[in-house]
């Protein structure tokens, strides 16, 4: 009958006369992956705290996991975990002293805590780090300690503040990997991110969160179609082409090309990846414009940002 | 274990009872732990004492007077006893504002945890701590000629007053370690210092001049000094204004009115934690 882990309407919340949040809503499904996504002084901590029951909402109201985080905390708290936009890593303990804490703490009897840490080491791919002190972790495995602890108790609903975020690349890939071991476990999960890139890979949900509000909120396939999907970039040699370079790029283009005449780059959207590339390359060789570079490449959260603000003022 | 698998019913009042006291047993044995594994902490612990008693019981006591005559390294140890109290409000302090800055304050607040069973851990974790630094201090006195000589039931009423005034300030200690941040909680001695100085620690406020001497004679600080002195039995003459006639009502009292603002203050700042 509760089909929605997390259900928040009109939500507000100020800082003095900062709006974190201004009407933010959203809906996320039982067993899904969502991802937040937006800029930074978005929103996204203020929204994860309301919902984890950290800070109250000015004005309102969010439903995680069907029970009110302003009028029922207490039963909130029971069915979430929580990753923080910090490891809340104890780096004196080792990991699996760590993660026996977390099971006392959580109410596991002795014997139930050292099984439970022992279970998510394995899980998380800490095993043989497990009696090392956490001192001595890699970054990447602070995090994956840190989400092990969020997930102690197989929590109904995860909320995962920025977990990649200061992460080197193959750190980056572990924690999605976990993420996604997460989400199979049956959790519902919110995370918030600053990359496109990382929400298409790990969410089937994105809302993308400007100024305290959701201003998209779609699978990653419908938002990108809707910014313009791909961009094709090209540098062209000869400034005094630039010129042709954009009409020849509007022919394959989803909106006219963006040009910045000093670095001589040309910037579009396209949506067919190969078949633009080959068109574009073809005409550009057909009327003798030399070219650098050229190149596919996703959007950045900048131009998501821009289209969707353009799309909000149109 | 599957993630749907919905919680029990909501806990009854023994078995909250019963978690509240195992919330407490894991933080305050993991603090101890902490504390334990940092060599610089053991040491510190174990040289402040030292260091302190020699500098002030011998290097600079050389010079001092004890207003009413006595031993001034008699006189002097008690106040030791307090200071250390005192400051040890900056242990709780620089813990809690190093677990919030690193989230895992939150982390408990976003969790079915007892909030007494934390703050209960912490206190118990911390007064293990200064009954450590206590009882040091005590055999370096000793060592220094230092002795109490009413009975081993004063002696330990004046511990007892001792570790009141530590526990009282366990709630400014978790005020401050959240409100601060862990640089400017780490930085915090400074003021502090001066202020368990400003009493009747190191000189009798009968030597400091008039208002120096009233501030003193007022401060929290003093009371307990002036107690534990009277019951170890050493020297050490108190002045004649209300605050020194009543130093015993006062050492109970104050450690009481601090708790009695400062914990619901902290509760309170805990609940509303960053909004
Ligand atoms: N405790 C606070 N006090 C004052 N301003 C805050 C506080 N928390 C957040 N803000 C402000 O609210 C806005 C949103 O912040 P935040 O939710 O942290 O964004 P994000 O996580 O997306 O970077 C920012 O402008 C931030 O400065
Ligand atoms: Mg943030």
């Amino acid at each position: 009958m509760n089909s929605y882990s997390i259900v928040a309407e009109g939500l507000g919340r100020r800082f003095g006369e900062t709006r974190a949040l201004d009407g933010f809503d959203l809906r996320v499904a039982d067993g899904s992956v969502c991802a937040l996504l937006g800029p930074n002084g978005a929103g996204k901590t203020t929204a994860v705290r309301v919902l984890t029951t950290l800070a109250r909402p000015d004005s309102g109201r969010a439903l995680v996991a069907g029970f009110d985080v302003a009028r029922q905390p207490a039963e909130v708290r029971r069915r979430i975990g929580l990753a923080g936009q910090e490891a809340a890593v104890d780096e004196i303990l080792t990991g699996r002293e760590n993660l026996e804490m977390w099971g006392r703490l959580h109410h596991l009897r002795a014997a139930a805590a050292r099984r439970r840490a022992g279970e998510l080491l394995e899980r998380f791919g800490l095993s043989e780090a497990a009696d090392r002190r956490v001192r001595h972790y890699s970054g990447g495995m602070r995090r994956r300690l840190d989400l092990a602890a969020a997930f102690l108790q197989a929590p109904r609903v995860l909320f995962l503040d920025e977990p990649t975020t200061g992460l080197d690349p193959r750190s980056r890939t572990e924690v999605w990997r976990t993420v996604r071991g997460l989400a199979d476990a049956g959790s519902t999960v919110l995370m918030t991110t600053q990359y496109l890139f990382e929400a298409d890979q790990l969410a089937r949900q994105i809302a993308v969160i400007d100024g305290g509000r959701v201003i998209a909120d779609d699978t990653p396939e419908r938002l990108k179609s809707l910014i313009g999907g791909d961009h094709l970039d090209l540098v062209v040699r000869d400034p005094a082409r630039l010129g042709d370079a954009v009409a020849v790029l509007t022919g394959v283009a989803q909106a006219e090309p963006v040009a910045d005449a000093d670095a001589r780059r040309l910037t579009a959207p396209v949506r067919d990846r190969v078949g633009a590339l080959t068109t574009v390359v073809r005409e550009l060789e057909r009327r003798g414009i030399e070219v650098e570079d050229v190149s596919l490449r996703r959007p950045t959260l900048d131009e998501v940002f821009l289209s969707l603000t353009a799309e909000a003022a149109a | 274990m599957s993630a749907l698998a919905a919680p029990d019913a909501p806990p009854r009042w023994d078995e909250r009872l019963r978690w509240t006291l195992s919330d407490a047993s894991v933080i305050a044995r993991t603090n101890l732990k902490h504390w334990v594994r940092n060599p610089a902490a053991v040491l510190n612990l174990t040289l402040y004492p030292i260091v302190m008693v020699v500098l002030f019981g011998y290097v600079l006591g050389s010079a001092m007077n004890v207003a009413g005559g006595g031993d001034y390294r008699e006189f002097l140890m008690p106040g030791m006893f307090s200071q250390t109290m005192a400051m040890g409000v900056m242990t709780t302090m620089t813990v809690v504002s190093l677990q919030t800055a690193r989230g895992v304050t939150d982390r408990y607040r976003s969790m079915p945890i007892s909030r007494p069973g934390v703050v209960l851990g912490r206190a118990f974790a911390d007064i293990v701590n200064s009954v450590l630094e206590l009882l040091i201090l005590l055999g370096c006195g000793l060592v220094a000629g230092w002795s109490w000589h009413r009975g081993i039931g004063d002696a330990l009423a004046a511990v007892g007053l001792l570790l009141l005034l530590r526990f009282a300030l366990i709630w400014v200690g978790i005020y401050l370690g959240l409100a601060l941040t862990p640089e400017a909680a780490s930085a915090a001695w400074l003021p502090l210092l001066p202020l368990t100085m400003l009493a009747n620690t190191f000189v009798s406020p009968a030597l400091l001049p008039g208002w120096l001497g009233a501030i003193a004679e007022w401060n929290p600080l003093s009371a307990t000094v002036a107690t534990c002195r009277m019951l170890f039995g050493n020297p050490g003459r108190q002045g004649d204004s209300w605050a020194a006639e009543h130093a015993l009502t006062l050492a109970i009292g104050w450690p009481l009115l601090i708790t009695l603002v400062f914990l619901p203050l902290s509760a309170r700042r805990y609940r509303r934690l960053g909004g």
